[in-house]
């Protein structure tokens, strides 16, 4: 039974049935009776003072229940929302922490900024409504241009960040890398602009809240990956709900990438609300809305050096980074172009000597923090991009470059030199095995092909390393973390032998209830649709950290194994007194306690029963039940790794770029579920790739207006963006969780933008053209072979 | 100003008082209570909302309820049999993993299904990227959508759906 559901096997997801059939239930599809509908009315400015609010006429209209504006929340004294990561910069100072109002009250500091909340009996009435409110705004310069934004004279964001500066930090010995770098035979020196992105999660962000007078309990249905930390930030910081009195459901995520880790204004308001208005509301962001207001991704400007000796080995490598914040310090924001950034730049790689300079940035643009990957594919860019570009320079082979460097499989664990240290790793298997899947041998025929055919072809590598599975509570609270990153699990048998796992962890298209169900099946014996997974209800399940940084797996997966291994030893005992035998005697195997050496035995099953109906039960020694809880705190981070190489194939007359061969080769440690494991690849894949060929969100320089805010203007890889990916694994089991598990959630995502751009550096130096910018557009690439003509 | 529509959804005759600039996947959503039609933006592209319209695919967003007056509506709801008889292509997407979150699924299961009856069941992997223009996942990057799909043309022509 467990040899076809348990670890390592490919069983078909048991969430798929409802999300198949359309019986799957989103904040948006919950019926609640008496509903109203919100709609914020945002501003279209990127910077101005407001000079007034006439909100009369649109109380007038019909169907409208109630207005809020910035005068209400500050007049309700709510708190702001809050950044709960305090970096602190080179000088040992706090980063500077301006108020981020849940409803602007006199300024507005980016396009969408929420100024009015419209309650009304149905949402086209409320954004009928919405139009009726006159705004007088003051419309200021903005400071839209994050190469500008930290130059003199350029307008401020707040007056709490002079100069628009929120941290300026730094990792490593500055004179001990310039040393370096001045006995280097080799520099290789690279300008580069990481796209800003918007994460896009095909549903939008949604709330639902109600109030319920009687017991004055709050409950927030919200689109979150984190229902439990939600709760906590809005208890504690932001609207002081008591935690007890609050209850958050995320009940089905149509997917997050980061973008719904966050507390957002919406869902503050929304929940505040609902008790002024004594009825439930409804709020579901509209795309435009999404596109606006979404915590946007990456966005960094950044000069990167890598200094090389005459035998091509590493000897120092240092980055000067502009991050931009956008205008309030999101949730996380300010730990991912420092903690989750400048840590991962020793990729997998030898180089004895780092130093990183990160500048932080407000500017007139939506909040930007974590998607998917946060800051790992930034270190990735770099790393990977000053590899191939410095093979290119140097003329050799960039698979040689990179295996002369890497950190050798002896060496783990390794200490790098920015802070981080790897658990594990064997990374010239990785880099072989995906060479081979991708014929690299054939390539320079293939490229003499395409050149037949009038067509540029090339081909680029990327090794990451990602530091994930967000981690030991003591090592992010001494870089400044506000929050303990185990994660809880309970195993709850019924009487009749079937389990609940509940989970603090939470699935948006991870697919928890499968994996989770497998562990449980395997560890325990126990049929795997006699297993359900519970997760999203901070009312049903025990606090946990959530799911963002690859975590779910490597902390919550393990918990689930402790709770697991409680099960047995509480089993053990039940089953000793039931065969009469001495505990230490007995051993669990295959769903079985046994006495070894003889025919006794007592299935699970039994000895449950015998904990909830304790007829026959050592009560002296043992509580009935059978429900065990576990907490996590892992040792270390996980750290996978992996090779991907990509094959483009350009057409110099148009300039559009073609991915005809990708491999991904990967070690996540023990695979639970291969099936789910390489979809989580496949899409990390298509989003790195809609990174390097597709998308950006474009704002107005002058104006801060978003120029791509709607799918018309934002390009999403489609179906015919990407070929079928070729996946490969290799396996050095983690050796700090009980799973030997890594995280697969962020790999391909973080990788694929560097294997593209590589390819399409190799593609077009044959005819001298030195850089190509993400996104490789058509028009980008044409300009770039064709010197803007 | 509000308007009485009839329709025959899923094999049921249903009618309803809306108001005029209500759309069809609103009328589905919030009068029938047919949640698994989503909406994932606000210009006709993602195509979560993909229903059949008197047997052709559309996006349910683009048009207006009244526009459906009289027509045969068909949703993700009323695709499979029963719970343990899925339609070809519902099986093909679990069979495949071709859904992770599953917000664009009934959409995509819906856009597929047309997709396979207009190229006569004969379909290959070029074709159905192409095809799949008008619908976006953010989770799956697609390779196993493409697959499904493959796998289902030939196990709709078999099963005669």
């Amino acid at each position: 039974m467990t040899a076809e559901t348990g670890i390592g096997a490919r069983v078909k997801r048991k969430e798929d049935q409802r999300f198949l059939t359309g019986t799957g239930r989103y904040v948006d599809d919950l019926p609640l009776a008496r509903a109203t509908y919100a709609y914020f009315l945002r501003s279209p400015h990127a910077h101005a003072k407001i000079k007034s609010i006439d909100t009369a006429a649109a109380k007038a209209m019909p169907g409208v229940v109630e207005i809020f504006t910035g005068a209400d929340t500050a007049a309700a004294k709510m708190g702001g929302l809050i950044c709960g990561w305090v970096v602190k910069d080179k000088h040992g100072q706090p980063h500077k922490a301006p108020p981020h109002p849940v409803m602007a009250a006199d300024t507005v500091r980016y396009v969408g900024d929420p100024v009015a909340m419209v309650i009304a009996n149905s949402a086209a009435e409320a954004r009928d409504a919405a139009e009726a409110i006159k705004v007088d705004y003051d419309v200021k310069p903005a400071n839209v241009d994050l190469s500008k934004a930290l130059a003199k004279g350029t307008p401020e964001v707040h007056a709490e960040a002079p100069g628009n500066l929120i941290y300026d930090w730094e990792i490593g010995v500055k004179a001990d890398v310039d040393a370096a770098f001045a006995k280097a035979a080799h520099v290789t020196k690279l300008d580069i602009v990481n796209n800003r992105l918007i994460p896009n999660a095909m549903e939008p962000r949604a709330a639902a809240a109600e109030y319920d007078k009687g017991t004055g309990n709050y409950t927030l249905w919200s689109t979150s990956q984190n229902p439990h930390v939600l709760r906590l930030i809005l208890s504690a910081f932001v609207l002081g709900i008591p935690e007890h009195k609050l209850r958050v459901v995320a009940p089905d995520v149509g997917g997050g990438f980061g973008s719904k880790i966050f507390c957002y204004n919406e869902e503050t308001m929304v929940t505040w609300a609902a008790a002024k208005v004594g009825r439930p509301i409804k709020w579901t962001a509209e795309r435009a809305e999404s596109f606006m207001t979404d915590a946007h991704g990456r966005d960094h400007i950044t000069h990167a050096e890598l200094a090389l000796d005459k035998d091509n080995k590493f000897l120092a490598m240092k980055v000067e980074t502009i991050a931009n914040m956008g205008a309030y310090l999101s949730t996380f924001s300010t730990a991912v172009p420092t903690y989750l950034y400048a840590t991962l730049l020793a990729g997998q790689y030898t180089t004895p000597l780092i130093y990183a300079n990160v500048k932080a940035a407000v500017t007139h643009t939506a909040p930007v923090d974590a998607y998917r990957g946060a800051g790992r594919p930034e270190a990735t860019f770099v790393v990977e991009s000053l590899v191939s570009a410095a093979a290119k320079e140097l003329k050799v082979d960039p698979a040689e470059l990179r295996r002369k460097n890497f950190i050798p499989p002896e060496a783990f664990p390794y200490q790098t030199p920015v802070a981080l240290q790897y658990d594990s790793g064997n990374y010239p298997p990785i880099i072989d095995e995906a060479m081979k899947i991708a014929d690299y041998k054939g390539f320079e025929s293939r490229r003499a092909e395409a050149k037949s055919r009038g067509k540029l072809r090339g081909i680029g590598f990327s090794s990451y390393i990602e530091a994930c599975g967000l981690a030991p509570s003591q090592v992010i609270g001494q870089l400044g973390g506000g929050v303990g990153q185990w994660e809880a699990a309970q195993i709850k048998f019924n009487p009749t032998g079937n389990v609940q796992v509940l989970t603090g962890s939470h699935s948006h298209g991870q697919s928890h209830e499968t994996t989770f169900a497998q562990i449980v099946s395997d560890k325990l014996g126990v049929p795997i649709e006699n297993i359900e997974v519970v997760h999203g209800d901070t009312a049903t399940t025990p606090f946990g950290m959530g799911t963002y940084g690859s975590r779910s797996l490597a902390v919550g997966g393990s918990a689930i194994m402790k709770a697991a291994d409680k099960v047995i030893a509480k089993g053990k005992k039940i089953a000793a007194h039931l065969m009469e035998a001495s505990v230490a005697d007995v051993v669990f195997e295959n769903g079985t306690f046994k006495v070894a050496g003889t025919d006794k035995a007592v299935p699970l099953g039994q000895a449950v029963f015998a904990a909830y109906v304790p007829h026959n039960y050592p009560l002296q020694e043992l509580e009935p039940g059978m429900d065990e809880n576990a907490f996590y705190d892992p040792a270390n981070f996980v750290y996978p790794a992996g090779t991907q190489i990509c094959e483009v194939e350009i057409d110099p007359d148009t300039g559009a770029t073609e991915i005809v061969n990708f491999t991904a080769v990967d070690d996540f440690g023990n695979v639970i579920n291969p099936m789910i494991v390489e979809g989580q690849v496949h899409g990390g894949i298509t989003q790195g790739v809609g990174q390097a060929l597709l998308e950006c969100a474009v704002y107005d320089k002058d104006t801060g207006q978003l120029l791509s805010g709607s799918f018309n203007d934002y390009a999403m890889p489609r179906a015919d963006d990407v070929p079928s990916f070729k996946t490969g694994y290799k396996v050095t089991p983690c050796p700090h969780n009980p799973l030997g598990v890594k995280g697969c959630g962020e790999a391909g995502a973080i990788a694929a933008p560097a294997a593209v751009m590589n390819a399409i550096h190799d593609a077009v130096a044959p005819i001298g053209v030195k850089h190509v910018p993400m996104p490789a557009t058509p028009q980008t690439v044409w300009q770039a072979i064709h010197g803007g003509k | 100003m509000t308007i009485n529509v009839a329709m025959t959804v899923n094999g049921k005759a249903v009618s309803g008082k809306v108001e005029a600039r209500t759309l069809l996947v609103q009328f589905l959503r919030e009068h029938l209570g047919l949640t698994g039609t989503h909406v994932g933006c606000d210009t006709s592209q993602c195509g979560a909302c993909v229903v059949h319209l008197d047997g052709k695919s559309i996006k349910s967003c683009t048009i207006l309820a009244v526009q459906a007056e009289g027509g045969k509506v068909t949703t993700i709801e009323g695709l499979a049999e029963s719970a343990d008889k899925l339609h070809p292509m519902q099986e093909a997407f679990r069979e495949n993993h071709a859904l992770q979150c599953g917000f664009c699924t009934p959409g995509m299961v819906m856009s597929a299904i047309d997709m396979v009856k207009r190229n006569n069941y004969q379909l290959d992997e070029a074709t159905v990227r192409r095809e799949l223009e008008g619908n976006l996942c953010r989770c799956t990057g697609y390779h196993n959508i493409v697959k499904a799909i493959l796998a289902a043309a030939p196990a709709m022509k078999a099963a005669g759906v």
